[in-house]
């Protein structure tokens, strides 16, 4: 009884207080009650995509957004996750289960490698030059067809579960592990570091922090991410192909990351958890499903001109505000701040009057 | 075999460093990474396509129409969808990402996915060293070398070019010397979508032409310009050789080269960029605090 109280007073004081935890809450517990409460298999289908997705774009996000190494060959880890666990599951025969873990830790290795080329580049140049990885992974693997599959890549997979509800629920669970993961990650004192790297990576040696190695670290717990969400969605579509190491899909993580706003892992997720199931339901229309394509870069086009910092930062903004004294963040409706009681913003002269003096 | 890697490998590259003097044109005015510029190259095929097949009308006409709505388009892109979000560089990126989507949803919509072939401007061909060169392909290198030419005098030689050199060198000095920074950044980026836009007209009746033929020379075209170095004109001019010829060479030398002829230009550009982490002639930019 002890600890339920405990537990609801920490719910009451550390989410409710702020509307942007509120809605995080209420999404993940949504996330999970969904399937028994409405169980159609396309609508599972399409969550299960958007789970995937959004680990990968969360980790897209790690790299770039936090730390400022803006990969534009991101698809690079998705598609060594999605062919590592393919290719062993096939060909050696092992369980998806075990060979998950086997694409995830294939990823890391090669971003740690992807990392290691551009640790002395920066800016465009990086960008640049991770847009070329992938392709020249898929040149590579168009060179040798009989042990890639060639373009039409390695089909029939095993599925890790059977039902789109068992499969819903290991990508959703998956995805709030990794996400979850990320995010504490990038609050951590480590995160604050990566910050530091990508506002001034001068300025944060001469603070003694070793650059070279944070930023190998980062590739490689980048490319984790990207690669066990590849390898998982290898399984699940049943196919690893080249569509994995696409600059399309290279592009598209971009576009969620940017749409969503950077350096906060919870808007790419939440660019991705708006974005595909939308572009997906614009699809299953005969009349627009051509459009779709140019209906999508149309409304990311139209919310980058009123949103440059994204959709969350701007939506954050308009539902909290940060306290003037203490710097933490505040419900707009509030009219003190919930930690030190100063007035927040527009009321400060109006808090004045009734305090008297100050 | 030897002639033929020769004349591929010009050809190429002369169609590579169009575009890449371009991109790089742009990044040094206005620091826009843009995704969009073999989009623009695209759009202008089509412009070409449809004016010269459908409307029926010459090819000089068909092509200088083709180039300057491209270039009008550009310009109002620019405006309505570049310039409102300048401050924010991941915003103009994936603008432009946007745009190049855009535009290839535009033509799938109109065109459709099918192959489109275009008659060639020039029947016949010329026999040199044994090769024989179709017109065409000369007619590709003849206007190429005609439009760097242009480009080199129109930035060494005017004062528009000058202005277009002083704000690459430092934005802030030439806007204090009393430049509009502004007006030189549309010029530079009409400029730069213009000379994209002659490659597109002039290769399109010698590729096929279908939404998705952006795709392969933006990565060529970016792997160029990283290695001759970002901004720099010198630097995409020998990178479009290099990068050109290694093509040339891979596919006529190499067995199933076809497939790898990216991969080995890209691997060239990142073994490079170990190397010399600015490129071949990059302009190390001071680094903005």
């Amino acid at each position: 009884m002890y600890l339920l109280r405990r537990a609801w007073a920490e719910l009451a004081n550390e989410v409710f207080v702020l509307p942007s935890r509120t809605l995080v809450l209420a999404w993940a517990l949504a996330l999970l009650a969904l399937p028994l409460v409405y169980d159609d298999a396309y609508a599972l289908r399409i969550l299960t995509m958007t789970c995937l997705f959004a680990i990968f774009a969360a980790s897209w996000d790690l790299l770039a957004g936090y730390t400022g190494q803006v990969n534009f060959g991101h698809a690079l880890f998705f598609g060594a996750g999605a062919y590592t666990s393919g290719l062993m599951s096939q060909k050696l025969g092992v369980s998806p289960w075990l060979t998950i873990w086997a694409g995830a830790a294939v990823a890391t290795l090669i971003g740690f490698l992807a990392g290691y080329l551009c640790l002395r580049l920066r800016g465009s140049y990086l960008s640049l030059a991770t847009l070329a990885f992938p392709l020249i992974a898929l040149g590579l693997l168009f060179a040798v067809p009989e042990f890639s599959g060639g373009e039409l890549g390695i089909s029939g997979l095993r599925r890790l579960a059977t039902t789109p509800t068992q499969n819903y629920y290991v990508a959703a669970l998956a995805m709030l592990a990794v996400v979850f993961g990320l995010w504490l990650l990038a609050d951590s004192k480590f995160g604050i570091v990566l910050h530091a790297i990508r506002d001034d990576e001068v300025a944060a040696r001469a603070s003694g922090i070793n650059t070279p190695r944070y930023k190998l670290v980062v590739f490689a717990l980048s490319a984790a991410a990207a690669g066990f969400a590849g390898a998982l969605f290898a399984h699940y579509i049943r196919v690893a192909g080249p569509s994995t190491l696409e600059v399309a899909l290279s592009f598209q993580v971009v576009i969620w990351g940017i749409f969503g706003g950077v350096a906060t892992i919870y808007g790419p997720v939440a660019a991705v958890f708006i974005l595909y199931p939308l572009t997906e339901w614009l699809g299953s229309f005969k009349a627009v499903g051509e459009l779709r394509l140019l209906i999508f870069a149309v409304i990311v086009l139209l919310v980058l001109l009123f949103m440059p910092r994204g959709l969350t930062p701007w939506v954050r903004d308009k539902i909290e505000a940060q306290c003037p004294r203490c710097k933490q963040r505040n419900a707009t409706w509030r009219k003190m701040c919930r930690l030190c009681g100063a007035a927040l913003k527009a009321e400060v002269a109006r808090a004045q009057r009734l305090v008297g003096h100050q | 075999m030897l002639q033929d890697i020769l004349v591929t490998g010009l050809v190429n590259s002369g169609v590579y460093a169009l575009l890449a003097v371009g991109f790089s044109l742009i990044f040094g005015v206005a620091r826009i990474v843009n995704i969009a510029h073999t989009a623009f190259y695209m759009l202008a095929a089509y412009c070409f396509y449809a004016l010269l097949v459908k409307g029926g009308l010459g090819f000089a006409l068909a092509g200088a129409i083709a180039v300057a709505a491209v270039t009008a388009l550009s310009v109002l892109c620019y405006r309505l969808v570049i310039e409102p979000v300048r401050e924010h560089e991941a915003a103009v990126l994936i603008a432009t990402i946007a745009l190049a989507l855009i535009f290839q949803e535009l033509m799938l919509l109109f065109f459709g996915g099918s192959y489109l072939g275009i008659p060639s401007t020039l029947e016949g061909m010329v026999r040199v060293f044994g090769v024989s060169i179709p017109y065409q392909r000369l007619l590709i290198l003849v206007v190429a070398a005609l439009m760097l030419t242009a480009v080199w005098f129109l930035l060494y030689r005017t004062r528009l070019g000058l202005a277009i050199r002083a704000t690459a060198n430092d934005l802030e000095v030439a806007n204090l010397m009393g430049m509009n920074v502004h007006r030189v950044a549309m010029a530079t980026v009409a400029i730069s979508v213009a000379l994209a836009a002659v490659a597109g007209v002039v290769v399109a009746p010698v590729f096929v032409v279908d939404p998705f033929m952006w795709l392969a020379p933006l990565v060529t075209m970016l792997a160029i310009v990283v290695l001759g170095g970002l901004g720099s004109m010198k630097g995409s001019l020998i990178g479009a050789l290099i990068i050109g010829y290694v093509e040339a060479i891979t596919v006529f030398a190499v067995p199933a080269g076809a497939y790898l002829k990216g991969a080995v230009a890209l691997l060239i550009m990142v073994v490079v960029l170990l190397v010399r982490p600015e490129g071949l002639f990059g302009v190390a930019f001071e680094e903005e605090r």
